[in-house]
């Protein structure tokens, strides 16, 4: 838990606050007007979506490189309980946060009580 | 822009402060958990501490923490954080006519500090660009105040959450948060049958590309969505 800290992840570090003002004022650097092309306009609707689903789904059914070979695992769990708790909200107020309280009760139930 | 007296003095800098403190309470609980996440996957307090202060976007720290952790590449690490902050280049090009006023540095500076919170209430106030003088002024007050608190509230309970971190034992795997986090974000995305589309097929294509080198199936996975997802479109348009 006590990492040291390697110049490699603070470039890595520097790198994600330069995309962070790259994405956040793409359209305000240039005073001429400009637009994106086409493909790319309807591309921007489908790939943050994309790339936060390419995160997440190995996180929760793969373990160590491999397909998890067992229902008894907290994660799964987890991730219906926060899903249910999203779409009963019906993604109003502080749904997020909600997905990830009632997430977190459910795993932690059952990663400690039942070391699944 | 929260540093300049002019704003801070306007009243709509006060609107847009104590529109900001509302949805404070999930902010900070959100910005104390991707703390406890960033030291949980393996970064150190000084790299968790730099990471929460300067890059300033959850979702990109979260879906970094994994792939850093893996021992990614550079690149794919940045690519990955790109495609997550995409949603931001869409913020831009609507926020563009509310600030082109502004000198560059302003732009920038603005720019960064506007995030998914600051947008949506920036535009629900002020949903037409009013182009006099005083209203540009009026706007840039709310939008001063408004990422103002934000920021205090982001980066101090980032902080709080790197530091009381050190207290959990990593066993309890709280770092699961994280994901669920960003589960959440998902959802809130989805608002379309082809952003479902655009889910499932990056979900299941990375689950199938996991034995590439370099977390590649994390991109694999995007470019096969979003190529599903165009081609799906232009079927649809004939």
């Amino acid at each position: 838990m006590n990492a040291e800290t390697d110049l490699w992840t603070v470039l890595v570090i520097v790198g994600l606050t330069a995309i962070t003002v790259l994405t956040r004022t793409l359209f305000f650097m240039s005073s001429k007007p400009w637009q994106l092309p086409h493909w790319a306009q309807r591309g921007l609707q489908y790939a943050p979506i994309a790339a936060l689903s390419a995160v997440i789904v190995p996180e929760i059914v793969m373990t160590q490189g491999q397909f998890i070979s067992t229902w008894q695992d907290a994660r799964l769990f987890a991730a219906l309980a926060g899903a249910g708790w999203f779409f009963w909200r019906k993604g109003q107020g502080q749904a997020v946060l909600g997905t990830i309280v009632a997430g977190m009760a459910v795993y932690l139930v059952l990663h400690l009580g039942f070391g699944w | 822009m929260f540093f300049k007296s002019d704003y801070f003095r306007h009243p709509e800098f006060r609107v847009g402060a104590l529109d900001s403190l509302a949805a404070a309470p999930g902010l900070a609980a959100w910005g104390l958990m991707t703390g406890v996440a960033m030291v949980n996957s393996g970064l150190s307090t000084f790299e968790a501490l730099l990471m929460g202060v300067i890059v300033f976007a959850g979702s990109s720290q979260l879906a970094a923490i994994p792939l850093i952790a893996s021992g990614a590449p550079m690149w794919v690490v940045l690519a990955t954080g790109f495609c997550v902050n995409l949603r931001f280049v869409v913020f831009s090009a609507h926020m563009r006519p509310y600030v082109m006023h502004l000198p560059l540095w302003q732009r920038l500076i603005t720019g960064y500090l506007t995030t998914d919170l600051t947008y949506v209430l920036f535009t629900r106030r002020f949903a037409q660009h009013g182009g006099a003088p005083e209203q540009l002024h009026a706007q840039q007050a709310y939008l001063a105040g408004n990422s103002g608190v934000n920021w205090v509230a982001w980066v101090g309970c980032s902080v709080v959450g790197v530091l009381l971190a050190r207290l959990i034992p990593g066993a309890w795997g709280l770092g699961f948060a994280g994901i669920l986090a960003l589960l959440g974000i998902g959802f809130s995305l989805a608002s379309s049958p082809l952003r479902w589309v655009s889910a499932g097929v990056a979900g299941a294509a990375a689950v199938a590309a996991f034995a590439l080198p370099f977390k590649l199936n994390i991109l694999l996975a995007i470019a096969a969505a979003v190529a599903m997802c165009l081609m799906i479109e232009a079927r649809h348009e004939r």
